[in-house]
């Protein structure tokens, strides 16, 4: 006769662990189809990537405690208005040459990457960029020659020249346009954003 | 064959795989040392290298080479153990082999490519050719195909050939949880311009692999290896990896929810994701107490010291590493200050060592043992076993040495950054230049160069344990009595 205690037996912590990680998995999936229908683009949380069309606001929400992307009124970026189309394959070229000019392995996006240069998540609405009515022209001078055009606010940190075409660099500043657009849950907590008309 | 000597014939067919792997993985551990140095440097010298080495590709090396000889480390252990396991000859050897050099030459065009091409124009030709720009899976598409075609080749092996010996509880394990790490990796696969669908999904393949399916592959080993090295009692182990594989996965699975608190994702994460997070200290505890008490029960006596040593190292270094350094900003409250800094690297430094290095090297001492021929490697080493000690001290120093100076760091920068100067850019480069931040990039450097130290030496005892020893390995139960 056996002197194992049920609770101590293989045979137990077998199906438990077979029936804990099925039920585990099972809630994954579930609240995966619900996330990714909340994570669409064109959904409430991540706007549609003609939100590049728009004035973007940070602003604090009292009832959730936090701050949160508000969609402001018409201003186009590069002052060009875009239809879904053509803002989607803008948005796109910059998704695109972020991925292959490695942005990550220096840059977080997201808070999610390398930490040798600063978080990209609010770019677009960093008081790094001066005022709105330069935002775009310095961006952008600052992406095709970063050497010459160096934010390092007194760090010797640089960012090399990764020698991007204007194409390149203007779906780039789309991109983190679109992604500043985000609900991120409050994330950067206590971020001071660049002043626009209406603040 | 005389004891002592490197000879092929005193390994089983898989064994002769495995050591390749083994080669390999120690390979590219110097690789990401060097690498590590390297970055480590540019923080206090940004000129470093700029232009031609640049900072991301660097760092890309690093941890590449690192997800690769874990890998390799994991697939060699395999390789080591299945034909013991499962009480017959590895079913395809032949394919072993072929896969071994198609999986080697393919991550060295990878770093080729890394090294002299290092990145190209925003198109999908650069993601399939040469780097797809995503954190620790930045291997081009094409190299993605292949390392599926490998895992699949790798997995047919290891599941025929239990299939045709015989099972037990710690293969049934394996061979599950190799299903799910090979399915898991297709969650990477895909290009999406929507990063938060892109992060997602990226997380399915960074947390499931990192803190649910390779923690439970390090527990068939870690079960394996202490049946290996003290005799510990195999209901016992299999008892104890069943209980944490159910802490495991039923805490691991959702804690996944903790990569989804700031990425665009619903706010219930933030409540599904701090709570099981919580929870997955738990598991490593139990690893600790399952490890600590077998070999104490078995008086710490084995017939392989320095693995014994290394076993001991992953179950600590696994719950300090993976459990308390991630419980620490795990929760959103804290981790919405500590999220992106120097606090995630000061936590990964210590979770991978700790978790995935150790018991890599532990089964490499298992593998050098029977490789010379069943050789002593207990207690009265030559030359009292320096080699080892040291190579194990200077590891560990080295790298609590990191941690310890990268999370000052990190407090210096959630600090001043996040809570203090509202993450901008600004802030950002303020909190750079803070002495204390400073100071800790400096520290983190100067126990960089006592881990490199630790891994040469570590790499030389390797090359030369067992050599020219004649005593044949001690028996448990010789070491049991005397």
């Amino acid at each position: 006769m056996s002197t194992t205690l049920w609770w101590a037996s293989e045979e137990f912590w077998r199906k438990t662990a077979v029936w804990v990680t099925a039920f585990m998995a099972v809630v994954l999936i579930f609240l995966t189809f619900d996330s990714v229908k909340k994570i669409t683009a064109g959904s409430q949380r991540v706007p549609a990537y003609t939100v590049i069309n728009q004035r973007i606001y940070y602003r604090w929400n009292a009832e959730r405690g936090m701050q949160e992307p508000v969609i402001g009124d018409e201003a186009p970026l590069f002052g060009q208005k875009l239809d879904a189309d053509a803002a989607w394959a803008l948005v796109d070229k910059g998704k695109l040459t972020i991925q292959a000019r490695n942005c990550m392995n220096c840059h977080t996006l997201l808070g999610n990457g390398a930490y040798y240069a600063p978080d990209l998540t609010k770019a677009w609405l960093d008081p790094a960029w001066a005022a709105e009515p330069v935002r775009e022209t310095l961006m952008l001078q600052f992406l095709l020659d970063p050497e010459t055009n160096a934010r390092g606010f007194g760090s010797n940190r640089k960012m090399p020249n990764l020698h991007l075409t204007e194409d390149e660099a203007r779906g780039i500043i789309a991109y983190l346009k679109w992604m500043s657009a985000i609900d991120t849950n409050g994330f950067p907590r206590n971020f001071k954003p660049i002043a626009q008309p209406g603040d | 064959m005389q004891p002592g000597v490197i000879d092929s014939r005193n390994l089983s067919p898989g064994q002769r795989v495995a050591v390749k792997y083994f080669i390999a993985a120690l390979v590219l551990f110097l690789a990401q040392v060097v690498f590590g140095l390297i970055i480590g440097l540019q923080y206090l010298m940004p000129d470093l290298f700029l232009g031609s080495l640049d900072f991301s590709t660097a760092r890309m090396v690093h941890i590449n080479a690192m997800i690769v000889w874990m890998l390799f480390g994991f697939i060699g252990s395999i390789y080591w153990l299945v034909e013991e396991e499962a009480g017959v000859s590895l079913v395809g050897q032949w394919l072993a082999n072929l896969i071994f050099w198609v999986f080697s030459i393919a991550v060295s065009v990878v770093v080729v490519v890394y090294l002299f091409v290092q990145y190209g124009p925003g198109e999908h030709s650069s993601l399939w050719l040469i780097n797809e720009g995503r954190e620790y899976i930045e291997a081009p598409r094409w190299a993605d195909i292949g390392i599926v075609v490998c895992m699949l080749a790798f997995f047919y092996n290891i599941a025929a050939t239990f299939m045709k010996g015989k099972w037990s509880g710690i293969s049934g394990v394996l061979v599950l949880d190799l299903v799910a790490l090979a399915g898991l990796y297709l969650a990477g696969m895909f290009y999406s311009t929507n990063i938060s669908m892109d992060q997602y999904w990226w997380w399915w393949v960074i947390h499931l692999w990192v803190e649910a399916t390779w923690e439970v592959l390090v527990g068939c080993i870690m079960a394996w290896g202490l049946i290996k090295t003290i005799g510990a009692k195999r209901k016992i182990v299999t008892t104890w990896l069943y209980i944490e594989v159910a802490l495991m996965f039923g805490s691991g699975i959702l804690g996944l929810g903790h990569h989804y608190f700031w990425i665009g994702t619903p706010e219930y994460w933030l409540t599904v994701g701090g709570f099981f997070s919580a929870l997955e200290p738990v598991p490593l505890v139990a690893m600790v107490v399952h490890a600590i008490y077998d070999a104490g029960v078995h008086r710490f006596k084995s017939g392989n010291h320095p693995a014994l040593a290394w076993l001991i190292a992953h179950a600590f270094g696994n719950f300090f590493g993976a459990g308390v350094w991630g419980f620490m900003h795990t929760l959103p409250q804290i981790n919405l200050y500590t999220h992106g800094t120097q606090w995630s690297a000061s936590h990964g430094h210590l979770a991978f060592f700790g978790a995935y290095a150790t018991i890599n090297i532990a089964v490499f001492y298992l593998a050098i043992q029977k490789w010379r021929g069943n050789v002593w490697m207990s207690a009265g080493m030559p030359g009292n076993g320096w080699k080892w000690k040291w190579s194990l001290a200077l590891l560990n120093l080295g790298m609590i040495g990191m941690t310890m100076a990268l999370l000052i760091s990190g407090y210096e920068q959630s600090f001043v950054e996040r809570a203090l100067g509202g993450s901008t850019w600004s802030a950002y480069f303020q909190a750079q230049q803070t002495a204390w931040f400073v100071q800790g990039m400096f520290w983190r450097q100067v126990f960089g160069y006592i881990f490199a130290i630790g891994t040469v030496l570590l790499i030389w005892d390797l090359l030369t344990v067992g050599r020219g020893e004649h005593r044949p390995q001690a028996q448990l139960e010789e070491v049991m009595t005397a």
